[in-house]
């Protein structure tokens, strides 16, 4: 926007440059207030004996087991195992779902085809396979790895073939009026054409997998952050729950803020703005 | 370079074409000569894109024949450039069957400066106006080796002025670099101001019903006596006018 380019404060006290910076400020204002008044509230419920203590760790409790886990470096290492499953099995579904999804997406027959059973298992829930992924894969990165492909590939196929169903058509005419064919057609118009979708796509599914990593490593590993909040719900340490919970929720922010940063490229812009 | 007026010629022989049941041409003949600009005028859904379409080669006639010589570029309606290329990128596309990149980078500059948006060159389309975005089309189609041009009712999408001022420019760029063109169009002004030739067609199943020559050298002004005479002549054949009042009162 240009009003965000106007020269800040203090130089020219002119209304809408001010209220501009009451914009940004309040941006982080809002929010931090929320933060602040949840703690606020969390910590006067364990303070007053709301729930006896094993059954919610007060802040300090969880400050205290954060510091601990950070100590003892178990905390970095089942970061590092979960974002590394989730990576993993992310690309691979990306890598192939993605072509899939454009394949499908340019053949009507092979839609007709697959449609239907894609659907079927889009809906089957990914955690429905962990018996299978044990048995397959046994324990470790394997079924979580797995049990993640599950999660993400079919909502990318079928996200990335309904993006190139909605293609406008002028863009195949014009297209063929310049000679694109075969897999210049396929890199230089279709895929183009549908990047800033499959970006979304990508967004959510990213999302899915997230969530999915925690249940997955619950019963098919021995390390990751899901495993942490398993042991700790087993030794009734909630406090150690709690600490795990907060680091599953900043991560995922944190790397869709990652993916977000891709719709920013100046060739996807224009799927954004219109 | 090579001259373009000289190689490039369209001839259609009693060409008739359907959807279906519906028929949308009938014995069709017309022959556009090299270098010639000519406007086809009709009622909506007359079949005037089903000509050109099949100009291009995107649909065959059902009966009859089409002989076309020299590359054939089309100019749409609006938004046929790819959004996710600059500027300079979407006129590149025109270029891309010349193998010299030295080449190709000259052609380039120039059909940028030849369309004024040199300070545009690396915004992308959505961030362009209409007018600027058909400026863009022109310079694609104007690329490189193309010898026919068909406009398929290019500035229809545009608001009054800008589609005066782009007259102008397609005039300017004709000069420039001279190309045989269809021209189609419902807008009676830009037929009388633009073409060599003005051919009515006639409702479904389309048929010329009346050709019109225009001799006065472009550009034309729209108020200029030729111009008004050629909009009264095409305002008649379209039965817009009756014959009563063609002198002013």
């Amino acid at each position: 926007m240009e009003r965000s380019k106007t020269p800040e404060g203090r130089a020219a006290p002119v209304p809408v440059a001010s209220s501009a910076s009451q914009k940004t400020t309040l941006r982080f204002i809002l929010p931090i207030t929320v933060l602040l008044s949840l703690l606020l509230i969390w910590y006067f419920i364990s303070y007053i004996n709301l729930f006896p203590a094993y059954a919610l760790p007060s802040p300090g409790a969880v400050l205290k087991s954060f510091r601990e886990e950070m100590v003892a470096g178990r905390l970095i290492s089942d970061v590092i195992a979960s974002l590394w499953r989730v990576g993993v099995g992310f690309i691979i579904s990306a890598v192939l779902g993605i072509p899939v999804g454009l394949w499908l997406g340019q053949h009507m027959y092979a839609r007709q085809a697959f449609v239907p059973i894609l659907n079927f298992f889009r809906f089957l829930s990914p955690l429905a396979w962990i018996p299978f992924a044990i048995l397959w894969f046994h324990i470790g990165d394997k079924p979580a790895i797995f049990l993640i492909f599950m999660a993400t590939f079919f909502p990318l196929v079928l996200a990335t073939m309904s993006a190139v169903a909605t293609i406008p058509s002028i863009y195949f005419r014009v297209a063929q009026d310049y000679n694109y064919k075969g897999i210049e057609l396929l890199t230089k118009v279709t895929f183009p054409a549908v990047t800033p979708q499959v970006i979304t796509a990508l967004r959510v599914s990213y999302g899915i997998a997230w969530v999915v990593i925690v249940a997955a490593e619950m019963v098919g590993c021995q390390d990751g952050l899901g495993y942490g909040i398993w042991e700790a719900r087993n030794g009734l340490r909630l406090d150690s729950a709690v600490c795990y919970m907060i680091i599953i929720g900043l991560l995922g922010m944190g790397i869709d803020r990652l993916l977000a940063q891709l719709t920013k490229l100046p060739n996807v812009r224009w799927g954004y703005e219109r | 370079m090579k001259d373009k007026r000289s190689t490039s010629w369209i001839m259609l022989e009693n060409v008739s074409h359907s959807y279906g049941t519906v028929s949308v041409l009938n014995e069709l003949n017309l022959l556009v000569n090299p270098g010639e600009v000519v406007v086809l005028v009709g009622p909506s859904g007359c079949g005037k894109t089903t000509i050109l379409n099949l100009l291009s080669g995107h649909i065959e006639p059902a009966s009859g024949s089409i002989q076309t010589e020299g590359i054939i570029r089309t100019v749409y309606q609006l938004d046929s450039l790819f959004p996710w290329l600059t500027v300079l990128e979407n006129i590149a596309i025109g270029l891309r069957s010349i193998p010299d990149i030295a080449r190709r980078e000259k052609e380039l500059r120039e059909l940028i400066e030849l369309i004024h948006l040199e300070d545009f060159k690396h915004h992308y389309p959505h961030q362009l106006s209409g007018g600027m975005r058909q400026r863009v089309e022109l310079a694609r189609v104007l690329a490189g080796d193309s010898d026919i041009l068909l406009m398929d009712e290019p500035f229809s999408s545009l608001d009054y002025q800008a589609r005066l001022h782009m007259r102008t420019e397609l005039v300017h760029l004709l000069e420039k670099r001279p190309r045989t063109v269809v021209f189609v169009t419902h807008d009676i002004e830009e037929a009388a101001q633009l073409a060599d030739r003005v051919l009515v067609l006639s409702n479904r199943p389309a048929t010329i019903c009346c050709e019109l020559h225009i001799d006065a050298l472009r550009p034309r002004n729209l108020t200029d006596n030729a111009v008004i005479d050629a909009m009264k002549e095409i305002l008649k054949e379209l039965g817009f006018q009756t014959s009563n009042n063609t002198n002013m009162n």
